[in-house]
């Protein structure tokens, strides 16, 4: 079952775990987008959630506390950014910047005296004896709960877009804020909790890196997965499950590469270090050559703010 | 109005920095530039600690500044012609890819001492370069990789291929070699210098494929928590730092930078005036280079073995790269009892025979 010295059961299973730092982050900024606000301070959210989840983890001993604040930290700086642009109509994008800015800077300060410390573990979910069958074992069974949360999300995420009223709403407003507001709904309590959603789940990605990927937290650790997230979230058009497939594109892009080097594969690494943006690049053009004007189904009212008065 | 205040701040500059440097100095402005957090564990934390051994040293007659995660390339020389003006007197660029930088503000200002780590270029008189021997402590790691490995497969995280790192990999792998002829290198490139998670996956890859001993050039910890994992069965090395925190873990040894006497040394020439241009590259005998503890984790023979080779390379007796040695395309590099020339190794552009791959260009 080896292709040139590479088993494609543990490729799998590795990037399906590497994929959900990525995966988590831009699943929350897909509804941001969608609500029509643009928050570029995700790899500041994933930092901060990074650190809250390691404090957390680690004080408590408990790795699931941690998740959850990593979440509730993300969620606590994004609303600094709510806060900026939907109260004081501050401009997203600067803002995002400098919410990026920071989160790192916080981060390091915050992060001073954790260096070296190992947090609990979190382990496999699932039995042994499910996760050593052949080939389906470890893709399916051998992973932590946070993998098989992360896809939960995408496919909740899809349905709640897709399917319910409140999908409706959110893609509303990021549709045509002026529409929506005529229609009665408070357009910026509603960007305001899908901030704070984007926020919540970019900072458990972020913890996902510290308690689980790397287990250890030191400065500058999610070193620009979030930059990853938002290229990933207009790959993947603003739907849910073209961001798995973008997560897991990017994430086994670089796990492949990793294990093609070990395997001694006479594949240049640069062409594939590159080969995800190439893609992304390529996705673009042929969605946006697809139809006239409507460039790539971008949320309309997207990066614009909001006020009752205009 | 800027405008003229960097300019006077310019002039300022220069002045204070050409009345003083004939007879020493009453007071230096020490000033570094890392590639990476403080808090990484590893590369940039050991450089701290020289800047803080130099503090310690002359107190009140050293002002240190420096700045972190300082990108390698343009931003590099901002931040260079910044610290020149700011009135630094001398300015240590602490990694291989400032170089150029570090020559092209050199040269602007001649009155500022300018201190590049691992590099080679001297381009102007204020330009001095300071490096380790690294590689002979990845010697020291390879008699152990060699000794310890059960599957004969070792593993080498690189950074970047430049001479600096292929060394390592040639002087870790002729090491290993020497104790155990069956074993087999992989070489991962992962490109950076510092990210965690990249590097987590690197040191995942090569264990997923067997590898059960490894070394990195990375600055980070990251790989020895993905050894970590697997309980036991995957040792490394601590890198740059000792990285203590892992002992009950995979780490068995590690190279420690040392670059604190390096500092006081240059720090205490530019105040008592006794400075000159050089091109440092101390080693294990130097005490740039130290050796971490060997854990009980290695048997004790096998221990004795990497401790006496310690020994023998700061002695002088015994050279990591000692001829015969042939390169990896089978022409000869160096003959029967013949040693490696300094400009051999700072230039080292290829593998030694027996390692497969290529080095990326």
């Amino acid at each position: 079952m080896d292709f040139g010295g590479i088993n494609p059961v543990i490729l799998i299973a590795t990037l399906m775990a590497s994929a959900v730092p990525i995966l988590l982050a831009a699943l929350g900024e897909t509804v941001v987008e969608r609500s029509g606000v643009l928050n570029l301070g995700v790899e500041g959210m994933m930092i901060i959630g990074a650190l809250g989840g390691f404090v957390v983890a680690v004080q408590t001993g408990s790795p699931v506390l941690g998740f959850i604040g990593g979440a509730a930290a993300g969620a606590a700086l994004s609303l600094i950014f709510a806060l900026l642009t939907q109260v004081f109509l501050a401009n997203q994008v600067a803002t995002g910047l400098a919410l990026t800015l920071f989160g790192l800077g916080v981060s390091s300060l915050g992060g001073q005296g954790y260096n070296g410390i190992k947090p609990p573990r979190t382990g496999q979910l699932l039995p042994d004896a499910l996760a050593d069958l052949p080939v389906i074992g470890p893709i399916l069974f051998g992973h932590d709960w946070v993998v098989y949360f992360s896809i939960l999300m995408t496919a909740v995420l899809w349905w709640v877009l897709k399917a319910t009223r409140i999908g409706l709403i959110i893609r509303a407003v990021g549709e045509s804020h002026e529409a929506a507001h005529a229609l009665g709904y408070k357009v910026n309590r509603i960007r305001l909790m899908c901030i704070a959603f984007g926020g919540a789940m970019a900072g458990m990605g972020g913890a996902y890196v510290s308690l689980a990927r790397v287990p250890q937290w030191v400065d500058g650790i999610t070193a620009g997965a979030g930059w990853i997230a938002l290229a990933i979230v207009v790959f993947a058009s603003w739907k849910p499950w073209r961001v798995l497939i973008g997560a897991y594109l990017f994430g086994g892009i670089t796990v492949l590469q990793l294990n093609l080097q070990v395997a001694g594969s006479g594949i240049p690494v640069e062409y594939l270090s590159m080969a995800p943006y190439l893609i992304t690049i390529l996705v673009l053009v042929i969605m946006s050559a697809g139809r006239k004007g409507k460039a790539n189904g971008a949320p309309a009212s997207l990066g614009q703010n909001f006020h009752a008065s205009r | 109005m800027k405008r003229r205040n960097l300019l006077a701040s310019a002039a300022m500059g220069l002045m204070l920095a050409s009345g003083a440097f004939a007879q020493g100095m009453d007071k230096v402005k020490a000033c570094f530039v890392y590639v990476g957090p403080i808090g990484d564990g590893g590369w940039t934390f050991q450089h701290h600690q020289g800047a803080m051994a130099v503090q310690e040293e002359f107190g009140d007659k050293v002002e240190i500044q420096y700045q972190e995660s300082v990108p390698e390339g343009a931003d590099a020389e901002r931040v260079l012609t910044q610290m020149a003006l700011g009135g630094c007197n001398i300015i240590f660029t602490t990694s291989f890819g400032y170089m150029d930088a570090t020559n092209a503000v050199a040269a602007k200002f001649p009155d500022v001492k300018f201190e590049h780590a691992t590099g080679f270029k001297r381009d102007s008189a204020n330009v001095s370069t300071y490096n380790a021997r690294f590689y002979e402590g990845r010697a020291v790691e390879g008699v152990i990789a060699g000794r310890m490995t059960k599957s004969n497969k070792i593993g080498y995280i690189g950074s970047f291929p430049i001479p600096e790192v292929v060394m390592g990999i040639n002087s870790y792998y002729l090491a290993a070699k020497k104790v155990n002829p069956d074993v087999q290198l992989s070489v991962v490139w992962a490109f950076t210098w510092f990210d965690p998670a990249k590097e987590a996956d690197a040191a995942k890859a090569l264990i997923d494929q067997g590898v059960d001993v490894i070394a990195s050039h990375t600055d980070s910890t990251a790989v020895l928590a993905e050894a970590a994992k697997t309980d036991g069965k995957v040792i490394g090395f601590g890198q740059a730092s000792d990285m203590a925190e892992y002992k009950d873990g995979p780490r068995v040894t590690s190279i420690i930078d040392n670059w604190g006497p390096y500092y006081v040394k240059r720090v205490g020439a530019l105040l008592d005036g006794s400075y000159a241009q050089q091109d440092a590259w101390e080693g294990i005998a130097g005490g740039e280079v130290l050796i971490g503890e060997i854990t009980d984790k290695v048997p004790a023979e096998v221990k004795a073995e990497a401790e006496k080779l310690r020994d023998d390379i700061a002695a002088g007796t015994v050279h990591p790269f000692t001829g015969p040695i042939k390169k990896q395309d089978g022409s000869d590099w160096l003959a029967e009892g013949a040693t490696a020339p300094d400009g051999d190794l700072l230039g080292m552009n290829f593998y030694v025979e027996g390692i497969t791959g290529d080095i990326p260009q």
